[in-house]
């Protein structure tokens, strides 16, 4: 017997992973999020992009169900999302503390808690689980490693394992490529897709427009209002893009293309990476 | 034999000999409660805690009820008054902690003074007495220290999620707040079981200078509880020898010998060298320079 404060909800078998029907929230009477609605499917992956503030912290948080949103519903497979243990979070790295003395061992058992219960130790099945989801992430050579220790791909790759020793179906991650070079960036996204595969359903939230480009099927557009659902080619065109980024997107006619430069203020770190889109002669003003 | 005489000595008195229990059972519980404070950043919540119960103490003592009783009760208060005062956002959460603590305080030295011996209970009360520990008062803080460290092994993996990742502790649906509220009884416990060792004014002393050099050492909670531990056995241990043969203030004898060893350890940092080159190789967001 395991002892829960409540009982993780059953998933029904044809329900989508997130379903939000017009979903608003308020945060001291100013609307944060304007009216949401869109489905993720099983094994689905979409970046949501949009600039700082945009409220894709919020739009995380009303998913995993921390914030009651005050009109809409949302659905995790089928039901209420606040009860749900199939929910992996991977925080932003900055959230961390990574002076703190655990090891990556000891990071991914904590992903465990939940179903080990309270008043229990990890037995061999929880052990079992934290092995796997190292090995699954190519961690498994630094178990014993401190977490500060490891550099940034291997961060986001240890938390990424604890998302998955929690037996998680649906990924959040926020920002997970930022900061990271480009063959870490890779090796994540490489994971991902290993995962959706699986039918793991992921949700990626991201500032940046370089990041987004090729490497989902599916954007959305997010500034308060979702702006934009679809794939890339559709969604990351300047017209649009402005309507999110606004006075922070430069949009500069060029004879190659249209440029669209986002200034995406107040980041710890500037990456502004240049988007060529449309072919010379389109989407030219 | 000499030395093993200097030893042996002072346990000739039976005062000594509780004292030492009780330094010893001190030493213990609040490095290892004191962990979870300094892996939080909550030290000042500690020390402002540590403050705040002092009018439950003194009304407990006036009335004739347990101490811990009248303890627990202003540590809950307070805590629940900061919450209310921070969660209107005008105020910052350090503020509405240095309201609380400095109001309960006051409140709680406003009560004392009605007492006749009020200038020798104040000083028993900010900088322990532990001399004066009776065989009750020694059965009472043994009591509720094991209580607390097997309050820290039942709750271990969920206070360490917590400390670690707070928002991990909302996405596996663990009871927060209760977490929270926890973690602050057992601080108002332990707090009350150390009051006659060190005192209120001190206390933070030993919940976070053993604990804070043990972080400069272990590399694994458990391991920095451990390290703590012992640390602050062996502080509180040599500072009662020492304030027996030159004769000064056991309390503040104790915190002395444990700031020295922190400031030792942190002068010698065995693992700064290894991280600083760590840092060099991978530069991440929180690497210096950024």
């Amino acid at each position: 017997m395991v002892f829960r404060f409540r009982r993780p909800p059953e998933h029904q078998p044809t329900a989508a992973t997130v379903e939000l029907e017009h979903v608003w929230v308020y945060r001291k009477g100013v609307p944060a999020l304007e009216d949401i609605s869109f489905r993720l499917e099983r094994g689905e992956q979409v970046a949501v992009l949009g600039p700082n503030g945009a409220g894709k912290s919020t739009l995380f948080q009303v998913i995993v169900g921390i914030l009651r949103p005050q009109r809409g519903r949302v659905r995790i497979y089928g039901s209420g999302p606040d009860r749900h243990l199939c929910i992996g979070y991977v925080p932003q790295r900055n959230q961390i503390d990574w002076r703190f003395p655990v090891t990556v061992w000891d990071a991914v058992m904590m992903g465990r808690v939940a179903r080990i219960g309270f008043f229990r130790w990890p037995g061999p099945r929880d052990r079992e689980a934290v092995a796997q989801a190292l090995a699954e992430v190519g961690m498994d050579a630094y178990r014993e490693r401190q977490i500060g220790e490891l550099s940034g791909g291997q961060q986001q790759r240890v938390f990424l394992a604890r998302a998955l020793a929690q037996e998680a179906e649906l990924l959040l991650l926020d920002e997970p490529l930022t900061g990271l070079d480009v063959p870490s960036q890779e090796a994540l996204l490489a994971i991902l897709d290993r995962l959706r595969h699986r039918g793991i359903s992921i949700i990626v939230a991201t500032h940046d427009l370089g990041q987004v480009m090729g490497r989902y099927d599916r954007v959305l557009l997010l500034n308060r209002r979702l702006i934009a659902d679809g794939p890339p080619a559709e969604v990351l065109r300047p017209p649009i893009l402005a309507q999110a980024f606004g006075s922070h997107l430069h949009i500069l006619p060029l004879p190659e293309g249209t440029v669209a430069i986002p200034d995406t203020c107040c980041s710890n770190r500037e990456m502004v990476q240049p988007l060529v889109s449309g072919r010379p002669g389109r989407d030219r003003p | 034999m000499e030395i093993l005489a200097w030893l042996l000595d002072p346990l000739r008195f039976p005062f000594m000999v509780r004292a030492l229990v009780a330094a010893v059972t001190v030493g213990i519980v609040c490095p290892v409660l004191g962990t979870f404070l300094v892996l939080q950043g909550m030290a000042f919540f500690g020390d402002a805690l540590a403050h705040a119960i002092l009018p439950g103490i003194v009304l407990a003592f006036l009335v004739g009820w347990p101490l811990a009783l009248g303890a627990l009760l202003f540590g809950l208060a307070s805590a629940v008054a900061i919450g209310v005062i921070s969660e209107r956002e005008e105020i910052r959460e350090d503020t509405a902690i240095g309201i609380v603590f400095a109001g309960s305080f006051a409140l709680g030295v406003a009560l004392l003074s009605t007492v006749r011996s009020y200038a020798t209970d104040l000083a028993h009360i900010l900088f322990g007495n532990v001399l004066g520990v009776s065989d009750d008062d020694l059965r009472l803080i043994v009591v509720l220290g094991i209580l607390v460290l097997l309050l820290v092994v039942l709750f271990y993996k969920e206070l360490l999620v917590m400390a670690f990742d707070p928002i991990l502790a909302v996405v596996l649906r663990l009871p927060v707040r209760g977490l929270r509220y926890l973690l602050l009884v057992m601080l108002a416990i332990t707090i009350v079981a150390s009051l006659q060792t060190v005192g209120l004014a001190l206390m933070i002393a030993m919940l976070v200078t053993p604990a804070s050099t043990a972080s400069l050492l272990a590399r694994r909670v458990p391991s920095m509880m451990a390290v703590a531990a012992a640390l602050g056995v062996a502080s509180n241990v040599v500072g009662l020898y020492i304030s027996f043969y030159l004769d000064v203030a056991s309390g503040p004898t104790m915190v002395l010998v444990a700031t020295a060893v922190f400031l030792g350890v942190f002068a010698a940092d065995p693992r700064r060298r290894r991280r600083e080159v760590h840092a060099a190789m991978s530069p991440g967001p929180l690497a210096p320079g950024r």
